[in-house]
């Protein structure tokens, strides 16, 4: 079962295909000109022609981590225009609202402005699978700063390149975590569904093996309503386990660990970085206080010039930077590096980070190899809710 | 390689419905009794109309924001109450009777717009039909829209927006969460069933609106009305009944029993968007045709058995099977008696 149940036949469908019509997919363009597409017929494009495209959920129950990436990319282009006078690259946005079903449409109205050049996201795994493709069969060069199932890059598509380790590292860290530092010998893995919830909980599961004692998963799609998690919470208190494991995103997680603590289940609770954003706070209230949130990715305040980044994004949106809003810089950054150094055509720009072309940002010193993950520098942190934060507690890699 | 075959065993066997017995059905009673308040409002309008009123989902998510609007008027926000006592129950009610007047005001206007000009004009059903699901969307993307920021982007001097500068996010799509209103602590347990003050209250209050209504049908002059019109309309206009007022008034009450439905889900489930009514509504029509459309009790009926079978389908084979179990019960239902486990009868809720 893919989606929530059609067997109302031709109503329900119909009453859906209206929704997903009125929610449909808007894309709007931040930069002001709309002159930039019309370069001339043969008009070579320059650094002032060019544009970046961002595509993800920009709206919708996850959107928080697609607004992390789209500023963080915008920080980029903005430093970028600043330092390089002769330049004026613009960001053009594209709201997926997270939905799978949305992206490929989508995907084509992006491949289809020849102003973008190429493209930061998408950030989740399920939207990557679907709007890939397109990106792929147009040549468009991708940087997804945070979608981590495994399977993407293993399409053989040219253009996609991956910003952080994916979750064949994410998901092993996170079993460790639960197994040798918590030391849970019983423990209930849960997931959404969903491309990425599902693939990261079944390499838990498989980490976990015998350890890995209820497993449920509930259908949560990104437009239909947060689910009732009674029937599921019921198992993992019948379970009688040591620890939680959610695979899936922020606002599910919040109602699933609320409804738990409800229900008096004291385990602790673990979710990956889908979850790992303010708004499973918000979701969950004080349920949510020492649930352990892990990500391929350094907290900003382990990282040299990670300070100054921080100032800057704040002072540039009034908003405090989020989850990967730094991979989303570093990854705008590469392109920009390629864009610098007269790369200035979808082509020359996948040419180049496929080269093995390396930029050093923020995060690590990004460079991709035949499939588009990185050559080094992948690493898995857990956080913890302290207090109503997130706050980073220690390194989980496996060395 | 762990197998994996294991993966999926999990969650899925029968001795787990042994073991969550008792909690499975507090559950299935606590969501069916929700369905069954909506599926009230889908069952009457049938009953009177003989259609299907395809935005009583909508009312239901209306019932949700006024709880919602109550509580943040009353000075409750993510905290929630330490209210206790009279305090407490002046809140609930307070919640409660707002969420019901949206719902209610919402159902009375729907049919005011979306059904009465088609009726005047002899539409046919169908029309209506469409008509429904027309205004479904609109009020999903009216609330959408109310929740978010749009109304103010849309503001424009002359060709300049007044808000330049608002963030991205112009629609509300994700979730508003509802502030915890009532502690919920555990009374007792039966096994392995948690008694909980909240899922108590839902039932409890569920059933009494329940018994409420089925007493204004059966006694009132206005339950007569009502079921006079759905026997036989002509005959009943032609005995002095005003059927417009009849119609309304039944919309008012499908309405009023939706909004109780809308507060005491987010009760429960404490969060709710623009979007909420959409399976929940299904599941209720699910539930009233269960039950057997046009009868009150067969909502009843029909709701918590929707409750239970989904909640125990749940623990045998895995809660992402919840819906598809729902709907393939419904199926064996109407393949076995297709009027539903009572039959349609509005008319006949006895005299």
């Amino acid at each position: 079962m893919r989606h929530r149940s059609r067997v109302l036949g031709g109503l329900a469908v119909l009453a859906c295909t209206g929704m997903v019509v009125a929610g449909c997919s808007k894309s709007s363009s931040s930069s002001a000109a709309g002159g930039t597409a019309t370069t001339g017929g043969g008009a070579t494009p320059t650094c002032k022609t060019v544009a970046i495209g961002f595509f993800g959920a920009l709206t919708g129950a996850s959107a928080n981590l697609g607004v992390n990436e789209d500023l963080g990319t915008k920080l980029a282009v903005a430093q970028f225009n600043k330092a390089n006078p002769d330049c004026d690259v613009k960001v053009t946005d594209f709201d997926s609202q997270g939905s799978q079903d949305q992206a490929p449409q989508l995907a084509l109205k992006a491949v289809q402005d020849k102003s973008i050049v190429a493209l930061v996201g998408p950030p989740f795994s399920g939207e990557s699978k679907t709007a890939d493709p397109a990106f792929n069969e147009a040549g468009l060069p991708t940087i997804t700063p945070s979608a981590s199932n495994p399977k993407l890059s293993t399409n053989r598509w040219k253009v996609f390149h991956r910003a952080i380790g994916n979750d064949n590292t994410q998901g092993p860290s996170a079993a460790g975590y639960i197994q040798n530092t918590l030391k849970a010998k019983k423990v209930a893995v849960i997931d959404d569904a969903s491309e990425y919830g599902k693939g990261i909980a079944d390499i838990v599961r498989q980490k976990l093996g015998a350890a890995d004692t209820v497993n449920d998963t509930v259908n949560v799609t990104p437009d239909a309503p947060l689910p009732d998690f009674s029937s599921t919470v019921n198992k993992v208190k019948a379970g009688n386990v040591d620890a939680v494991f959610w695979g899936g995103y922020y606002q599910a997680a919040g109602v699933l660990a609320k409804q738990l603590v409800d229900a008096g289940v004291k385990a602790p609770f673990i979710a990956p970085d889908g979850s790992n954003d303010p708004g499973f706070i918000q979701a969950a209230g004080t349920a949510s206080e020492g649930a352990v949130l892990t990500a391929p990715a350094v907290p900003n305040d382990q990282i040299a010039g990670g300070t100054q980044f921080v100032t800057d994004y704040k002072a540039m949106f009034n908003k405090d930077v989020g989850l990967y809003s730094a991979e989303a810089f570093d990854s705008a950054n590469f392109l920009l590096q390629a864009i610098k150094a007269g790369k200035l055509t979808r082509a020359a720009i996948n040419d180049y980070l496929n080269s093995g072309a390396s930029y050093t940002g923020l995060t690590k010193t990004m460079k991709f190899d035949s499939t588009g993950e990185l050559v080094a520098g992948v690493v898995i942190w857990a956080f913890k809710v302290q207090g109503g934060k997130i706050v980073p507690l220690q390194d989980i890699s496996i060395k | 390689m762990a197998p994996l075959s294991r993966v999926h065993e999990g969650g899925s066997t029968i001795s787990n419905l042994v073991h969550q017995f008792w909690s499975q059905t507090i559950d299935g009673l606590t969501i069916g009794a929700i369905y069954a308040l909506v599926a009230l409002g889908y069952t009457m309008v049938y009953g009177v109309l003989r259609l299907i009123n395809f935005a009583h989902s909508e009312v239901f998510m209306l019932g949700t924001f006024g709880a919602l609007v109550a509580a943040h008027f009353m000075g409750l926000n993510g905290v929630g109450s330490t209210h206790h006592g009279l305090g407490l129950l002046l809140i609930l009610v307070g919640c409660a009777l707002v969420a019901m007047a949206y719902s209610g005001a919402t159902a009375v206007v729907l049919e005011r717009i979306a059904y009465r000009p088609l009726r005047k004009r002899g539409a046919s059903r169908l029309a209506a039909l469409i008509s429904a699901i027309g205004a479904s969307l609109f009020l999903q993307e009216a609330v959408s829209a109310w929740r978010g920021n749009i109304r103010w982007r849309a503001l424009h001097l002359g060709h300049l927006p007044v808000f330049p500068n608002l963030p991205l996010v112009s629609a509300k799509r994700d979730a508003d969460q509802f502030p915890r209103i009532l502690t919920k602590s555990t009374w007792f347990h039966v096994f392995d069933g948690q008694v909980r003050n909240d899922k108590v209250l839902i039932f409890v209050a569920a059933i009494f609106m329940m018994v409420v209504l089925d007493q204004i049908v059966r006694r009132t002059r206005l339950g007569r009305g009502i079921r006079a019109v759905a026997q036989d309309p002509e005959t009943a206009t032609l005995m002095g009944v005003d059927i417009d007022r009849v119609i309304t008034l039944t919309f008012l009450l499908g309405g009023i029993m939706a909004g109780a439905a809308g507060f005491l889900y987010v009760l429960y489930i404490e969060n709710t968007s623009y979007i909420v009514g959409f399976v929940l509504g299904i599941k209720a029509f699910t539930a009233a045709v269960l039950g057997g459309i046009g009868n009150l009790r067969g909502a009843l009926v029909g709701g918590l058995l929707l409750g239970l079978v989904e909640n125990y389908g749940a623990a045998v084979l895995g809660t992402q099977w919840k819906d598809p179990i729902a709907f393939a019960v419904l199926l064996a239902v109407l393949m076995a008696r297709p009027t539903g486990l009572l039959g349609e009868a509005l008319a006949k809720a006895r005299a």
